[in-house]
């Protein structure tokens, strides 16, 4: 379920084998592909070993329970079930399908329109800029939440330094009905340099004989960016799309963090990754963790297809 | 699990977190293989076997956050030249028992002696990881403390000691004797006289509260349930467990604290953050009520600027004429992991620590770990000190004599880390949300036993 899948549908079958061949390889071609065995060798045992081997033990784990009394019994799919019926971890779904409406659009929307005003070379101080929006990323996300849980502080952070000194009352953005909000706030100001970067990038490798024969059919800025420049990138903007729906539902540090500073706001399950981490290491549960987990894993992948699918029916309807 | 790490997402799908599930259950399969080492019998070890253990070469390893644990270890092995420690900080509190639960499902790793909290001693004990110390110290052992403290360190049929007891929490009040005589408030001996008081205060100004509640900590809450009568939590040792949060005593406390906060006299500020050390350091809160005999020392680092203005007192009690009733609020205890393969070396060390005078008066006046033994709380280099902070008050003389009027009969859950998160998610909300106190107290109820029958044990 990754991009590149998506814009590689011919995938490793049709890689180009010279049709006269009867007999398998030449001595020369073997010796090629053992150095091509050997060569991908590390990547598939680490691959094996930290990916493969996990996922496949969590998912048997996941088929069991096993009791701080009574030990071990197979439970088949019961922990599924619980799962689907459990409110903690729905509810926890849904905030993070809120999540991802409201912020995904706002960020990338914000990362585009940065990319496309470095792009068209219409600021002062580009480097600068360019540099100052991707910063935020350079920061670790434990650093960045710990930062802004100082700024939101609700007696001595800043916002509320000056509110006070203002006669009013600042917002109250640990709050219950701010905190989501919040946290969209500093994830958005995490990630809007990096989708910027990307995008960006994208944009630079547009062949420039497409901007002249715009220019030549009277195209300004705006119907370039629009008509030519979007489309151009489209394939690149699907890309962030989908790393940013799989970061939403997996929102984990941020909401953590804050946790510290707003205990009661912030649940053990508000999150569904916080949630199955706080199942394995509070609750002492970790197959029931790892039956969430899962299925955490595909709503990502649900979430994940339906975003690419409906670009590409927006494409096709599009010609 | 956030956003930092591009291609580890891609070819994970999501699935991080199960893989996190998995590298902690990876290692609960080949649980089961240790723990045959040291029996179980409670036959004595002789004096002998103890003095050749005592002289073998051996190497133990510790787990405590107890800062600078390591001159009492020290003198441990200036005792016992052929024992060394290696003393590691896992983590504090939720951490350490994470890297603890971690290590004794995996059968390796785990370390021969590690700190354990009172509450969760018995969580050790039901995971069958505990040594237990009877046949390892002498049977009067149990004298030198103090009869509830050692309590706590016990199963509770009392047949078995799972850890010794290094330091406790009786509960009292520290308050600003300043703020006090400024509005000419006596020093609240009933939690009558207490509520009158915040309302007092908080209406001659504004910006002071009489006390904060906090709706992060379940143990201050509980420690309040077990001085009003309430005996919310209790485990026979097998399959039985007692859940009784939303008792009639229970009841009481959750009352008190609802009327003031919903009245607005105490503040709700979650307990240990930055805008709560603020509040103890700037006068927001001119009480800090209920709490603990290791505060006296903590709020003198906190809120430095305020030396000479506060005072130590009692517990406020909720029946005047009685004589006086707390509760405890902390503590923890050294325990000897079963696993160990040098049993006796590691009770040694865990009983040596916390019972030698000369290193219980340094825990007691070094690290400023409240005394557990008769003998360092009797001892006038301890009880005769009279920190300037609190003007020259015998604080710890104080916190003693405190310490004799905790109730002994107070026990825990199996899965008190459970019963605190789910606490805190119930009543701990509805404090912070000024909000149904006591409905909450019946939301944490319910969930203790579906979780308690969930996890295969009877509920009574």
């Amino acid at each position: 379920m990754t991009a590149a899948d998506v814009r590689q549908p011919q995938g490793p079958a049709s890689t180009p084998t010279p049709p006269i061949r009867r007999r398998g390889p030449s001595p020369m071609r073997r010796r090629e592909n053992a150095a091509a065995y050997i060569l991908i060798t590390p990547f598939v045992v680490v691959f094996a070993l930290f990916i493969v081997v996990p996922l496949v033990f969590s998912g048997y784990l996941s088929l069991f329970r096993d009791q701080l009394v009574g030990g071990t019994t197979f439970v088949a799919f019961d922990n599924y079930t619980r799962a689907l019926t459990d409110s903690s971890f729905l509810t926890g779904v849904g905030r993070m399908a809120v999540f991802l409406v409201v912020q995904v659009p706002i960020m990338l929307g914000l990362a585009l329109a940065f990319a496309l005003l470095l792009d068209a070379g219409v600021l002062y101080l580009q480097r600068f800029i360019r540099l100052g929006i991707f910063i935020p990323y350079a920061v670790p996300s434990v650093i960045a939440a710990l930062m802004w849980g100082y700024l939101y502080g609700p007696d001595f952070g800043p916002a509320a330094q000056i509110a006070k000194n203002l006669g009013i009352s600042a917002p109250p953005f640990l709050s219950q009905h701010w905190m989501l909000g919040s946290i969209m706030n500093i994830v958005s100001w995490e990630f809007i340099g990096y989708n910027m970067i990307i995008l960006y990038a994208a944009l630079r490798s547009i062949p420039s004989e497409l901007f002249d024969a715009a220019a030549v059919d009277g195209a300004g800025r705006v119907r370039t960016a629009w008509s030519i420049k979007i489309p151009a990138i489209r394939p690149a903007i699907i890309l962030t799309a989908i790393f940013s729906v799989i970061g939403s539902f997996q929102l984990f540090n941020e909401p953590n963090l804050l946790r510290t500073i707003a205990p009661n706001v912030i649940g053990i399950d508000y999150t569904p990754n916080m949630y199955a981490y706080n199942l394995a290491f509070i609750n002492r549960d970790s197959n029931y963790a790892a039956a969430i987990a899962f299925i955490l894993g595909i709503v990502i992948m649900v979430a994940s297809y339906s975003v690419q699918l409906s670009t590409q029916r927006k494409e096709r309807a599009g010609r | 699990m956030s956003r930092t790490t591009i291609t580890w997402r891609r070819k994970a799908m999501g699935l991080t977190a199960g893989m996190a599930v998995a590298a902690l259950a990876l290692t609960a399969c080949s649980g089961g293989s240790s723990g045959a080492k040291a029996t179980g019998s409670a036959a004595a070890v002789s004096q002998a076997d103890i003095d050749k253990a005592m002289k073998t070469p051996t190497k133990l390893t510790f787990w405590t956050w107890v800062p600078d644990i390591q001159n009492e270890v020290k003198l441990f092995e200036a005792a016992y030249p052929a024992i060394t420690v290696d003393v590691v900080n896992v983590g504090q509190g939720a951490d350490h028992y994470k890297k603890m639960r971690s290590a004794l499902q995996a059968g390796k790793g785990a370390p021969d002696v590690a700190q354990i909290e009172f509450q969760h001693v018995q969580s050790f004990a039901l995971g069958d990881n505990l040594l237990d110390l009877t046949p390892y110290i002498p049977a009067t052992t149990g004298a030198d403390y103090v009869p509830w403290v050692w309590k706590q360190v016990r199963s509770t049929d009392g047949s078995k000691i799972w850890s010794i007891p290094q330091d406790s929490g009786p509960m009292g009040q520290l308050y600003r004797d300043d703020i006090l005589k400024a509005h000419n408030i006596a020093v609240p001996t009933t939690w009558d006289q207490f509520a009158t008081a915040a309302k007092t205060l908080h209406a001659a100004d504004p910006n002071v509260y009489l006390t904060n509640m906090p709706g992060n900590d379940m143990g201050q809450f509980t420690a309040m349930l077990w001085q009003a009568g309430a005996r919310p939590f209790g485990w026979n040792g097998a399959k039985e467990v007692t859940i009784n949060v939303a008792s009639k005593e229970a009841t009481k406390v959750a009352q008190y604290w609802q009327d003031l906060i919903k009245a607005g006299d105490v503040s709700v500020d979650p307990d240990f953050t930055d805008t709560w050390y603020q509040g103890l350091a700037n006068g927001k809160y001119a009480d800090w009520a209920p709490t603990a005999a290791w505060a006296p020392v903590f709020l003198q680092g906190t809120a430095a600027n305020t030396s000479g203005l506060w005072r130590a007192a009692n517990m406020p009690q909720w029946d005047a004429s009685g004589s006086p009733v707390s509760a405890n609020w902390g503590g923890s205890s050294d325990a000897v992991m079963k696993s160990t393969q040098n049993p006796i070396a590691a009770a040694q060390l865990a009983l040596w620590i916390n019972h030698d005078p000369a290193s219980t008066l340094m825990l007691a006046n070094k690290q400023f770990l409240f005394p557990t033994t008769n003998a360092t709380l009797t001892n006038s280099e301890f009880s005769d000190l009279a920190p300037a902070f609190y003007g020259g008050q015998k604080v710890n003389q104080v916190f003693a004599d405190i310490s004799k009027t905790v109730p002994e009969d107070f026990s825990w859950l199996p899965f008190m880390d459970y019963a605190y998160s789910a606490g805190q998610e119930s009543v701990g909300k509805a404090i912070a949300d000024k909000g149904d106190v006591v409905g909450a107290l019946k939301t944490w109820q319910d969930a203790l036993v579906s979780y308690a029958k969930q996890q295969g044990f009877t509920v009574k």
